[in-house]
């Protein structure tokens, strides 16, 4: 029905799709998978008007279409349903689902009452308990979501991309899913479902296509195919080799939080982590993970609880008096909380240790850019000159810029937020040695993941986190994927 | 870029060198503007290079400079301050409240200050303490400035300041060097150095840039906020001091307008009116070019609202010119 | 009844009412209807100004130049008037309108095309728009003689006991109530405000969006023009100057936000409703006039310390419990 073919995009910096060819059929689900960063964002952004592709061009049913803006592929019957759900806090649910498309009367006005009953009838089919006029800023993440598939749905859409729709979903949600997706299915829509859960993969989609690095490296029916092809396709080479995690000496607590609470975003958070040790965090997207790091490096309040920093009780009301109790935090959102770009990289570096390149507050250049030049080169940046602006770099660099900027300060504890999401295989593999090699000389590390693989092979030990609270801690000795995803998704043993 | 990315190991310091640097700044195109006013005036009327008519000229923009550094590092940081041209005439008329009471100048002179530091403050607060628009605020606060001048003095008018008063605004260091114009410089220099040299300077880029990540770098955001305001504040206070000593005299609407000249000049300084970038040096030449203008206007007899459509419409063009520039580059690359 | 109460426009309308009601115990004329109804004539104006700005500010942008496209369109119209007595009011009229879609769509199209912030638009164009008049009539006043009666009779003309002035007020809210809630196009202004990003992705054109906004806010500033030289019966070059304050403190008092996305036709109104009882009790209880400029400065820091209040975010939503669901 609609085919895409040698699309080519490129960022300043990166070239983010490389002649991918993809096609989606009636009454068919195609599975794209690929790493984070393969490209797979850009090509739903190229299929939704977003962006323009470089080279290539989209065919449907067999003519060439352009679609110049976001309205074109609206009007094309193209729809996405989004990995971050963009919608409207301060409209209500009827009209975050209408926008753009809401029921007119005769005379060209909005039809409010059908407007609501129409969304009222979309809400029950996907079986949301919703009301049309609730304002969205009070619904929680995965009612949020519930919302942008009845969008979708509002829409008379011929091909619905669904962009990691279950991963903030609990079982039962989940289950309500696929049911939907079966109906759609049933309906003669086209569906491409993006996913990183194989399981899911196989149990709802016919056909597959895997991305790696911007380009397509296979593609058919899953039938005819198992879950390691598909992951060694995706990844490119075996799985062990990738996390270099060295055993590190674990010694005495450094941070020990207790009954950690936030009025709406977690509650009843405990956790010990070591020196020398990677302690991971993994949950599914929403789960409160972020928020709790937030809340430790002080960019929020919690409501209660104690948090230990070598045993003293440490109040931490800023993120300055963090840094300056020795945690820093690498965030998940490097664009708006970890690089500053438009700042050049020696800037950047040197922010939070502003206090040693200076005297009497008066910055030393020369320190500066030294200090700068050591800890970029230990974390192999490239880069062309010190005062380049960040910006102009890949985004697997601009991490490494983040984290040299947090090690400049000689920290205690880092904690990093999807550390790797985004960027490419050779950064990855840079980061993950690098953070090996830091817990071997005694620095204790949080990584917070959603990659289970990075979970897996890094962390000493996991707390999984599920709505908010904590839902198991697992040593690293006899972990599964399975335990993990159970205890992420609050399903029993005995289902 | 990726392709510089790919290059060796090595990591050079600086991608261009000092020279090339400034010879493609914003500061060098000021410069040449500035040169060609200059034989513009020159040419079109032959008072202009009398040395006492340039220094004259000069005060057409000491006054508005001083307040403009200041605001340039609150622009810098992302926020605004339409407040100074209220917060000087409170300033003044508070100073010719002090003085129709008997204070003599040191006593003017502090209150001038502390009365522009006092509304700093307020800004400061209701800015970076209560975490409001500054654009909003500033506006609020430009009316309860003003509108407590006017609630003081109505359609009045303080006159009669002490003789030794007037050297602030009349005064001469040396020759045509007036005392407004060293102050100017000094000002400049001060600024440019807290702004260029220094580590808060450089959390002021930061914090403008990219408020969030410098937050998430550990930089006290709010403080070095409320720091800019107090600044500015300070900074439309010595202008008030330098304005009434020059005037003589009070009234409440003293400085009407001065916020959008302050804030052109700080825009066609080369500053990011989105915050984040922007240089000093900017700044200054965008003073010398305001008031070269002024000055060569009033020598042609332009009447002062044709000076400030030419004034609003530099505002837009600074803006506009360099963004049409780079558009059509983009188009003719492509094409 | 509780979530009525927690309603900034109920807030508002109780503030109004009390306000009334403290000057009406010392001063009882006050209230008489004929006062009240001066009280709303009075304020026609700011509420059509403050419609319109507050269709601009709904889009995450400000209009500073109100007040001098209002003192430039009247001009246009009382010109012609001066120099072609014969011209029918209703042209003037439609002129002026016009003279303020032209100043909107060059604000409009200098934030859309060219991504200049709005502040510094509007800024330059404030000064501009008066430059032009200056330019225009010469810096020569316009006096109630050289203008037609039938040019100076509509705002003051009676229709079922209430002046036309009024009535254009209440006009422009039914219009801008029906425009902001039934049509496409207004609740694009509401999407925009909200969440920029997320508007691009259901096909809105954010630019093109502002752009709308700002021509209609120039349209109400040229009626607006019209009805102010006509009333007052004189133009000149200051005309309004400052206004522009005085409108965006009327939307801010009345709920919108500066951030772009909240708002109400009612909430507007009402805040230029605060306003015009203050502007028109203070002579009434003996206050110099010279308070206003203070009274208002106050009020907008007021009013958007209390809408920031109100709208602080609670962050994500994830914990089960702290979600509302019916």
């Amino acid at each position: 029905m609609i085919r895409l073919a040698g699309i080519a995009k490129t960022f300043p910096g990166v070239r983010a799709l490389g002649g991918v060819e993809l096609s989606l059929f009636p009454g068919s689900v195609t599975a794209l998978v690929g790493e984070n960063g393969a490209g797979k964002s850009t090509l739903v952004k190229i299929l939704t008007g977003i962006y323009q592709p470089d080279e290539g061009h989209i065919e449907l049913d067999g003519r060439p279409v352009r679609f110049a803006t976001t309205m074109d592929a609206a009007r094309a019957g193209v729809t996405a349903i989004h990995q971050e759900t963009v919608l409207f806090d301060e409209l209500s649910v009827a009209e975050n689902i209408f926008l753009g498309h809401q029921p007119r009367t005769r005379f060209g006005f909005i039809d409010w009452k059908r407007m609501n009953a129409e969304a009222r009838a979309l809400l029950e089919r996907i079986g949301a308990r919703l009301e049309p006029d609730m304002r969205l800023r009070d619904l929680g993440i995965a009612n949020r979501h519930l919302v942008a598939i009845a969008r979708a749905l509002s829409i008379d859409a011929r091909v619905v991309i669904m962009d990691e729709p279950t991963a903030a979903l609990s079982h039962k949600e989940i289950g309500e899913l696929y049911e939907l997706v079966e109906r759609l299915k049933a309906e003669g829509k086209a569906i491409l479902f993006i996913s990183h859960k194989f399981d899911e993969i196989f149990r709802i989609a016919d056909r597959y296509t895997v991305f790696r690095d911007g380009e397509m490296v296979g593609a058919g029916l899953l039938a005819e195919t198992t879950q390691s092809e598909l992951v060694r396709l995706m990844v490119g080479r075996d799985v062990g080799q990738v996390f270099p995690k060295v055993p590190a000496a674990i010694g005495e607590p450094v941070l020990t939080v207790a009954g950690y609470c936030h009025p709406t975003e977690f509650e009843d958070i405990g956790f010990e982590l070591r020196r020398g040790e990677i302690l991971g965090f993994y949950g599914l997207i929403g789960a409160g993970r972020s928020e709790v790091m937030q809340a430790l490096f002080g960019v929020t309040r919690p409501s209660r609880g104690a948090v230990r920093i070598d045993g003293q009780v440490a109040v931490i009301r800023t993120p300055a008096e963090a840094v300056a109790r020795g945690i820093v935090y690498v965030p998940e959102d490097r664009g708006r909380q970890g690089a500053i770009i438009g700042m050049p990289i020696v800037s950047n570096v040197t922010l939070p240790s502003l206090y040693r390149t200076s005297r009497h507050g008066f910055i030393r250049m020369a320190e500066e850019f030294a200090l700068a030049r050591d800890y970029t080169a230990r974390l192999d940046l490239r880069a062309a000159a010190l005062d380049q602006d960040v910006g102009t770099l890949s985004g697997g660099n601009q991490q490494k810029v983040v984290i040299a900027k947090w090690l400049a300060t000689r920290p205690k504890v880092i904690i990093l937020d999807e550390p790797t999401k985004g960027i490419d295989i050779g950064s990855k593999a840079a980061v993950h040695a690098f953070m090996s090699e830091l817990a071997g000389q005694g620095l204790s590390v949080i990584m917070v993941s959603s990659e289970i693989p990075e979970i897996m092979g890094m962390a000493d030990r996991v707390v999984v986190m599920r709505e908010g609270r904590m839902a198991g801690t697992f040593a690293r000795d006899g972990l599964t994927p399975e335990i993990l995803v159970r205890a992420a998704a609050g399903i029993g043993e005995e289902a | 870029m990726s392709s510089q990315e790919m290059q060796a190991r090595f990591i050079k310091d600086r991608l261009q060198g000092r020279g090339e640097r400034l010879l493609r700044s914003w500061e060098a195109l000021l410069l040449a503007v500035a040169v060609i006013i200059f034989a513009i005036n020159v040419w079109s009327s032959p008072y202009f290079l009398d040395p006492w008519n340039l220094s004259d000229a000069t005060f057409n923009f000491t006054e508005k400079g001083l307040i403009a550094f200041a605001l340039a590092l609150v622009i810098i940081s992302g926020e605004i301050d339409l407040s100074v041209a209220a917060i000087l005439a409170l300033s003044s008329t508070l100073m010719g409240l002090a003085m129709s009471h008997g204070a003599g100048t040191p006593e003017l002179v502090a209150i001038g200050l502390l009365t522009g530091l006092a509304c700093g403050a307020v800004n400061g607060f209701l800015v970076s303490g209560l975490g409001l628009p500054s654009i909003v605020v500033t506006i609020g606060t430009m009316s309860l400035f003003r509108g407590i001048a006017f609630i003081i003095l109505g359609d009045k008018a303080f006159t009669g300041y002490p003789s030794d008063f007037a050297w602030f605004g009349q005064g001469y260091v040396f020759w045509v060097i007036s005392f407004e114009l060293v102050l100017f410089v000094l000002t400049a220099v001060v600024f440019a150095v807290l702004l260029h040299a220094t580590s808060f300077g450089r959390t002021v880029y930061a914090i403008g840039n990219n408020p969030m990540a410098a937050r998430f770098s550990g930089v006290r955001v709010e403080r070095v906020k409320f720091i800019l305001f107090l600044l500015t504040g300070l900074m439309s206070g010595l202008a008030a001091v330098c304005l009434t000593s020059r005037l003589g005299s009070t009234r409440p609407s003293i400085a009407t307008g001065w916020e959008l000249e302050a804030v052109t000049m700080v825009v066609l300084g080369g500053i990011n009116i989105l915050g984040g970038s922007g240089r000093i040096g900017g700044v200054v030449l965008a003073a010398l070019i305001m008031g070269m203008v002024t000055f060569g206007f009033g020598l042609l007899n332009v009447p002062g609202i044709v000076m400030s459509i030419f004034v609003g419409l530099l505002l837009i063009l600074v803006i506009a010119v360099p963004k049409l520039v780079t558009r059509i580059r983009q188009v003719r690359r492509k094409g | 009844m509780k979530a009525l109460l927690k309603h900034r426009e109920t807030q508002l309308v109780a503030v109004i009412l009390a306000m009334v009601g403290l000057i009406a115990l010392r001063f009882p004329s006050f209230v008489a209807p004929a006062s009240l109804g001066n009280v709303f004539n009075d304020t026609s104006i700011l509420i059509i100004l403050a419609l319109g700005q507050m269709t601009v500010i709904l889009t995450k942008c400000v209009d500073l130049s109100t007040a001098a496209t209002l003192a430039l369109s009247g001009m246009v119209a009382a010109m012609l008037n001066n120099l072609y007595p014969d011209l029918p009011v209703l042209l003037l009229v439609v002129v002026a309108i016009l003279t303020g879609v032209l100043a909107g769509a060059i604000n409009g199209l200098l934030v859309w095309r060219l991504d200049i912030p709005p502040i510094v638009v509007t800024l330059g164009t404030m000064t501009i728009y008066r430059g032009i008049i200056f330019l225009i009539s010469d810096g020569k006043w316009i006096n109630a003689h050289e203008m037609t009666d039938a040019f100076k009779a509509v705002p003051r003309a009676d229709f079922l006991g209430i002046p036309v002035l009024s009535w254009m007020a209440l006009s422009v809210t039914a219009i801008m109530a029906v425009l902001l809630r039934r049509l496409a196009t207004g609740r694009a202004f509401y999407a925009v405000g909200g969440n920029p990003h997320a508007a691009v992705y259901t096909g809105i054109d954010v630019g093109y969006t502002r752009f709308l906004s700002f021509v209609l806010s120039g349209a109400l500033s040229g009626l607006a023009g019209y009805l102010w030289i006509a009333r007052y019966a004189v133009a000149y070059v200051d005309i309004a100057l400052g206004f522009e304050l005085d409108v965006v403190a009327a939307c801010v008092i009345g709920g919108i936000s500066i951030a772009g996305g909240i708002g109400t036709v009612f909430g507007a109104v009402l805040g230029s409703l605060f306003l015009g009882t203050i502007k028109n009790a203070l002579p009434v209880i003996n206050i110099s006039p010279f308070w206003q400029l203070a009274i208002s400065g106050s009020v907008i820091i007021l009013a958007v310390a209390f809408n920031a209040r109100a709208e602080r975010r609670k962050g994500r939503v994830i914990l089960k419990k702290a979600e509302v669901v019916a």
